[in-house]
């Protein structure tokens, strides 16, 4: 069993080379890979959402998910914490690891996983409790707080990194669905974030924000990046040039192309991601 | 002829009309062929038999609504005027007897012949009123269908005349339901004022005994009659208080957990199969409740005490209770399953996402968010609970006393209302009026329940959208 952080990269990218016929992960010696996928697979019942997808997710990177809609790039996202369990239809094949280990293998607590791997969601959901109520949730859940004050530093610490604890330290007792959208996606943020994942996933985390609160959110991720690793589903492919630092294309099902975000917008390798970026697709 | 007879001619006389408006519309077509007809020919056949039985009818529900008041003050303007002067008898006592003469009820005491006089002028007056109604409404159904036939021509827009009387026969039937609501509130208001002239407000809502004695009727001052017994409400609505109190304790936690299993758990084909199962428990007949409680559970809850060394009465308020939770069940699952489901996926989905389990998520994010919703659900549920009779009459015991046991036998509002206007009652003792006040007093109570739960179901209705 291995226990988050330990060196397991050679293995992985044995298997990566091993492998030619499946996609290029360009990942350099240097870079730690955090998640790998290999042949994953997602039926919902008998329609199947994702035909093999191999990737590597390396750590503390921005990767961004493109595709059109329906391309089943929020499905894979939702492979890497097994949210997809909670859809009773929904059956995955192939094997995800995070740090060599298999997020399905059925000896593996989801609920810890869950909180190795956070998750922000297409719409703002903060709880219909309090600022305060909803960045404790989870600490309170997991126990990493023993005192009330404990607790408080978490809750600041949280929504400091979230960018959102200036806004809201005089109002912590307020409803969360009283912010604004922009801010609370900050506050999903500032909750995954309070659990201490060390991956953040988001799934078109802005497309329900103005501009303003979007490049909010943009920045804050550049932020997150120091600490976490970060994958990122978006529309938008400005939002994914701009903040990622690779790029995933998938488009039916498919990985079609993954690289470095400069490189899949300037000089993409397939006709179709071509087509897609130029607008001439989806 | 009779009311209902008249109703049937009516209906008839429509379809009638119907026929002759059709008729007549396709004729008026072919004689203007240039002019096109504006309404198609059954708008027409239509409004013929509508102008035929409406106005008729609303003259059979006045004259039906005045007849009665007109003939009994003839009646009574041709009574000897030593009948009325007489002691111990009023104008309503001998009207009684006299209608009931008329009807070829029974009366209590011989019929004196001033009496069996007026009676028969009575049922002379009522079947000239009847042939009179007859001949009337036969001329206006006449008059209005022989107009109406007359009037189709192809401007004549009978089409916008359907829609007009449409819209004024929904108005009519919303205002009989807010009227008769209305009504029963004011009767209620105005018996129940009647019987405050015989107790004061003071003794009855905050009397500790209750023990109303007898009343018979047609038996004059010095019987049992008047205000000689105690009307205490506190006993009956402590008593209501805890059958309801034992019955909510059974049916929250069991409905509500229910309602948790089908929402969150069950597999749809379960719960599609389930849910309509649990919702029969409503639809037994309340007095199979009561006799399964009399002949099952109570003697089941007494025997079950005496194990234990309790003394448990098999008509308690605790059997009662008990049964009346489980009749309740239902009102507590399939409300607040349908207030679960309605929790927007993305909060358990936030909850999950946090690495909380299920069961976390449940308790801790799905729950609150529908509590107002849940607390509406309880609510509706009590204000069934306190106005349920049958199982209460069976299975409470009929013990009208004050006390804190509800191993003891109570008696409830509801079932002291039963118990005061069942039997040869007086009207007017307070006796039978006190289950006016008793009724307002109890529709007051569930009013401002069910007012509160719809004002939280409401606010819990607009936190999502």
């Amino acid at each position: 069993m291995n226990m988050p952080g330990n060196p397991i990269i050679l293995t992985e990218q044995d298997v990566t080379m091993a492998d030619p016929a499946m996609t290029v992960n360009q990942t350099n010696s240097s870079d730690k890979i955090k998640m790998t996928a290999r042949d994953v697979k997602v039926f919902y019942g008998a329609n199947q959402a994702i035909h093999g997808v191999n990737m590597d997710i390396i750590e503390n990177e921005v990767i961004a998910f493109i595709g059109p809609s329906g391309c089943g790039k929020s499905t894979f996202l939702r492979c890497l914490n097994r949210m997809n369990d909670t859809i009773d239809i929904c059956r995955v094949t192939g094997s995800i690891k995070m740090d060599g280990r298999d997020i399905y293998d059925p000896s593996l607590d989801v609920v810890q996983l869950r909180a190795q791997v956070g998750m922000v969601f297409q719409k703002p959901n903060p709880f219909p409790k309090s600022i305060y109520e909803n960045i404790a949730y989870g600490p309170r859940l997991h126990g990493l707080a023993s005192r009330k004050s404990e607790l408080d530093d978490v809750v600041e610490s949280s929504l400091r990194r979230a960018g959102l604890w200036n806004e809201v330290k005089d109002r912590l007792d307020q409803p969360g669905t009283g912010l604004s959208g922009g801010q609370q996606q900050r506050l999903c943020i500032a909750r995954s974030i309070a659990v201490s994942p060390d991956v953040i996933l988001m799934d078109e985390p802005c497309s329900a924000l103005d501009p303003i609160a979007t490049s909010i959110i943009e920045e804050l991720i550049d932020e997150l990046k120091q600490n976490f690793t970060i994958v990122i589903v978006t529309h938008n492919m400005q939002q994914a040039a701009r903040v990622s630092d690779r790029t995933a294309f998938f488009h039916l099902g498919d990985l079609i192309e993954i690289g470095a975000t400069n490189e899949v917008f300037t000089n993409p390798q397939h006709k179709r991601t071509e087509d897609y970026i130029t607008g001439r697709y989806g | 002829m009779s009311n209902l007879s008249l109703i049937v001619l009516l209906l008839a006389l429509m379809a009638i009309g119907y026929q002759l408006g059709m008729v007549r519309s396709r004729r008026v077509a072919t004689i203007n062929p240039q002019q096109r007809m504006h309404s198609r020919p059954h708008h027409y056949g239509m409004m013929v038999g509508l102008w035929a039985i409406i106005p008729a009818f609303f003259l059979l529900i006045l004259w039906t609504m005045l007849a009665p008041n007109v003939i009994s003050s003839m009646v009574a303007a041709q009574l000897p005027a030593e009948v009325l002067a007489q002691e111990g008898m009023t104008a309503n006592v001998i009207m009684r007897r006299i209608s009931n003469l008329a009807g070829n009820f029974g009366i209590v005491a011989e019929a004196e012949p001033w009496e069996l006089a007026a009676a028969a002028y009575m049922q002379q007056l009522k079947s000239s009123s009847a042939a009179l109604l007859t001949g009337l409404m036969a001329a206006i159904a006449a008059t209005g269908l022989f107009f109406s036939y007359k009037k189709i021509q192809p401007q004549l827009r009978a089409r916008h005349q359907i829609e007009r009387t449409i819209k004024a026969v929904l108005i009519i039937c919303s205002t009989v339901a807010i009227l008769t609501t209305i009504g029963i509130v004011l009767s209620m208001v105005g018996e129940t004022m009647k019987f405050f002239s015989f107790i004061p407000p003071s003794e009855f809502f905050f009397g500790t005994t209750w023990n109303p004695r007898f009343s018979t009727t047609g038996v004059g001052e010095g019987s049992l009659t008047g205000s000689q017994g105690s009307f205490g409400l506190i006993p009956l609505l402590s008593g209501t208080m805890m059958v309801a109190g034992v019955a909510l304790i059974v049916a929250i936690p069991l409905g509500l957990m229910v309602a948790i299993y089908l929402a969150e758990y069950a597999p749809a084909g379960f719960r599609s199969t389930a849910k309509p199962i649990i919702e029969v428990l409503a639809g037994i007949p309340t007095i199979v409740y009561g006799f399964f409680a009399l002949v099952t559970v109570g003697p089941f809850l007494a025997d079950f005490g005496a194990s234990i060394g309790l003394t448990i009465r098999a008509t308690s308020a605790l059997t009662a209770g008990v049964v009346m939770g489980i009749m309740i069940i239902p009102f507590i699952s399939s409300l607040s399953d349908d207030i679960i489901t309605q929790v927007p996926k993305a909060l358990r989905d936030a909850s999950l996402g946090l690495g909380a389990t299920k069961s976390e998520t449940i308790r801790k994010v799905v729950l609150p968010a529908a509590l107002p919703g849940i607390v509406g659900a309880v609510l509706l549920a009590a204000s069934r609970a306190i106005g349920e009779t049958m199982i209460v009459v069976l299975a409470a015991g009929n013990s009208p006393t004050l006390t804190a046991n509800p191993f003891e036998a109570v008696s409830t509002i509801t079932v002291t209302i039963v118990n005061q206007l069942t039997g040869d009652n007086d009207f007017a003792s307070p006796q039978s009026l006190v289950a006016f006040a008793l009724g307002l007093t109890l529709f007051v109570i569930t009013l401002l329940l069910n007012v509160v739960a719809l004002v939280v179901v409401r606010k819990y209705r607009e936190q999502y959208e």
